[in-house]
């Protein structure tokens, strides 16, 4: 794509004011709302007259840690942005307000993301990536018993996947709002974030293994077995299904850019892009197109995961043959 | 690491400093609602809030070119909304054969294009100016006068204080790299994978250390008599010259609203 290898090396993820239509900006207040409502209750619950120095601190740390960075290639630099780290130590909904929390202090303090959108910018960076990150940490562990290789894998495709279903989220809201064709925004950003979301996958491996060492008992809190597994699980699962299904309608037309080339009649010349993995994201042999839009999402999420895991097996098999 | 370095503040004595910040957050949020409800195009809408917006600008005296400069950060972004150039249907102006095109420019996308950027533009500097003429601290004050949640605001306040704390920390951290190895920009250290992980194993000590501070300021705040409620001043009542001045804005406002959502 042309597009992806024009934009620049900040992942452009903070939405500003402007670029979202009022309609796409208040159900993102919405969502944040109930979002945010039920984690203030349920991390009341959970830690009572602690929740918030505890939560505040830690919203700190996210805001600091996301200053470390490191050299990637020829001048570029990657850091954590912190979405998974905080869900897999903090617990889901303690995630869900630090990262809220630092979302509107950047935009409020440094007009990093617009006010009148940072309802759909705490959608999408403190709602939909814990809590999908989350769901797919804990069905890892499950699948993975008490083996130690769960945290590993789990942690990895955690982070990985919150940046990503971020990133597409973004993409749906400025595809919805006509300011970015879903055709090119969607491939484009998340395109950037399956990069970056590795660079996020192994600094909080980094992360979850130095707590391990140091403090095993911050860990340890969430067994792998832990009640409630399935149910977070599957409301990952839920959450990153529905942004699957919601990706094909973001758009009146099915492609913008395919319409106007089909107007001036250069649609046949469109036809041959150099090289695709999975083309235009719909799979080849499925007609419709929305449901090929949405099986290509699907075998890619799946594809993706079952990497994590092989990853995680072949680490573990060197370790033990290194025993 | 001095408050000054990351605080968007910058003090001074002017009627826009001296505006209630309710007052301010209000008329901040509705200048950015009415950018958002200006119809494309509608170049007398967006003339008459760059107007408005400048003027402001010049009674606050924080100088416009410190607000034009921080108003960059959203640029990189205006690449999101490049693509309405090519897909609006309209008539060609221009049209470039490169991998994956022809891309063809169009006036009806062009237009759509500066509105979008025009919005943005005019929105971004309503929020530079409210933090560079309100200290934080009463930002969140006139946010829980608001009816935001008070935990919401509570931890906002939490994330402020302790934020230059453990940002000081961190840059401790990076000097301590650096002094050992692998120095971002410099030659950096064996592979990005290893970096990546040393960088992750940093943000794992920061975190075990603010969750240790966060305990023993918690273990602070209840030998102070800190029962999980939070208790705020109450707000000061408004005087009459912020009424004025917000309701004369607002007015202005909706006006505009009406002048260029006709034109």
């Amino acid at each position: 794509m042309l597009f992806s290898t024009v934009v620049a090396s900040p992942p452009p993820m903070h939405i500003p004011d402007g670029f979202l239509s009022l309609g796409v900006a208040l159900i993102g207040w919405l969502l944040a709302a109930i979002g945010v409502g039920i984690a203030l209750w349920r991390s009341r619950e959970a830690l009572g007259e602690r929740q918030v120095p505890l939560m505040g601190v830690l919203a700190a740390f996210i805001f600091a840690a996301q200053m470390l960075n490191f050299t990637v290639a020829g001048g570029t630099s990657g850091h954590l942005i912190g979405g998974a780290l905080a869900a897999i130590l903090l617990g889901p909904w303690a995630a869900v307000l630090t990262m809220t929390t630092v979302v509107a202090v950047q935009a409020l303090l440094f007009q990093d993301g617009g006010l009148l959108v940072m309802g759909a910018n705490i959608t999408n960076m403190a709602i939909i990536a814990p809590l999908v990150a989350y769901g797919l940490y804990r069905g890892v562990r499950l699948l993975a018993g008490e083996r130690r290789w769960g945290v590993w894998a789990g942690g990895f495709a955690a982070a990985w996947a919150s940046v990503v279903v971020a990133a597409v989220a973004c993409a749906i809201e400025l595809g919805f709002s006509g300011t970015s064709p879903i055709g090119i925004a969607l491939p484009a950003m998340a395109g950037i974030h399956v990069l970056i979301g590795i660079g996020e996958g192994l600094i909080t491996l980094g992360a979850l293994a130095l707590v391990a060492a140091a403090r095993p008992d911050l860990l340890a809190g969430e067994r792998a077995q832990a009640p409630g597994g399935l149910r977070w699980a599957l409301t990952g699962l839920a959450v990153a299904l529905v942004l699957t299904l919601l990706s094909p309608l973001a758009s009146p037309h099915p492609d913008g850019l395919e319409r106007v080339a089909e107007d001036l009649g250069f649609i046949e010349a469109a036809q041959d892009a150099p090289y695709t993995v999975i083309p235009d994201y719909v799979f080849p042999g499925i007609s419709n197109e929305a449901l090929a839009t949405i099986a290509a999402g699907i075998a890619g999420t799946l594809i993706v995961f079952g990497i994590a895991v092989g990853l995680a097996a072949l680490y573990r098999r060197r370790r033990m043959a290194e025993a | 690491m001095h408050i000054d370095a990351l605080d968007s503040y910058r003090p001074g004595e002017s009627p826009v400093h001296r505006l209630d910040p309710r007052v301010k957050l209000v008329l901040t949020a509705l200048f950015i609602l009415v950018a958002a409800l200006m119809p494309d195009r509608s170049w007398i809408g967006f003339g008459l809030m760059g107007g408005l917006i400048l003027l402001a600008e010049l009674l606050s005296r924080v100088g416009l070119g410190l607000v034009q400069k921080r108003s960059a950060v959203a640029l990189p972004f205006t690449l999101a909304a490049l693509t309405v150039v090519f897909s609006t249907p309209g008539r060609a102006l221009l049209r470039a054969y490169l991998p994956g095109g022809p891309w063809t420019v169009t006036d009806a996308g062009l237009l759509r294009f500066l509105s979008i950027l025009l919005r943005s533009y005019l929105s971004i500097q309503a929020a530079v100016l409210l933090t560079a003429t309100t200290p934080f601290p009463d930002l969140l004050w006139a946010m829980r006068a608001l009816r935001v949640p008070r935990t919401l605001v509570a931890i906002g306040g939490f994330l402020y204080r302790y934020l230059f704390v453990l940002a000081d920390e961190a840059a401790r951290m990076m000097r301590a790299r650096e002094a050992r190895s692998a120095a971002p920009g410099g030659r950096g250290g064996r592979n990005v994978v290893w970096r990546a992980r040393v960088t992750g194993a940093m943000a794992g000590s920061l975190f075990i250390r603010s969750y240790e501070r966060s305990e023993r300021i918690y273990a602070a705040m209840v030998a102070r008599g800190y029962d999980g409620e939070i208790r705020t001043l109450a707000p000061p009542t408004l005087r009459p010259a912020d009424l004025v001045a917000g309701a004369a804005v607002g007015m202005a406002l909706l006006s505009i609203l009406f002048v260029g959502g006709r034109g």
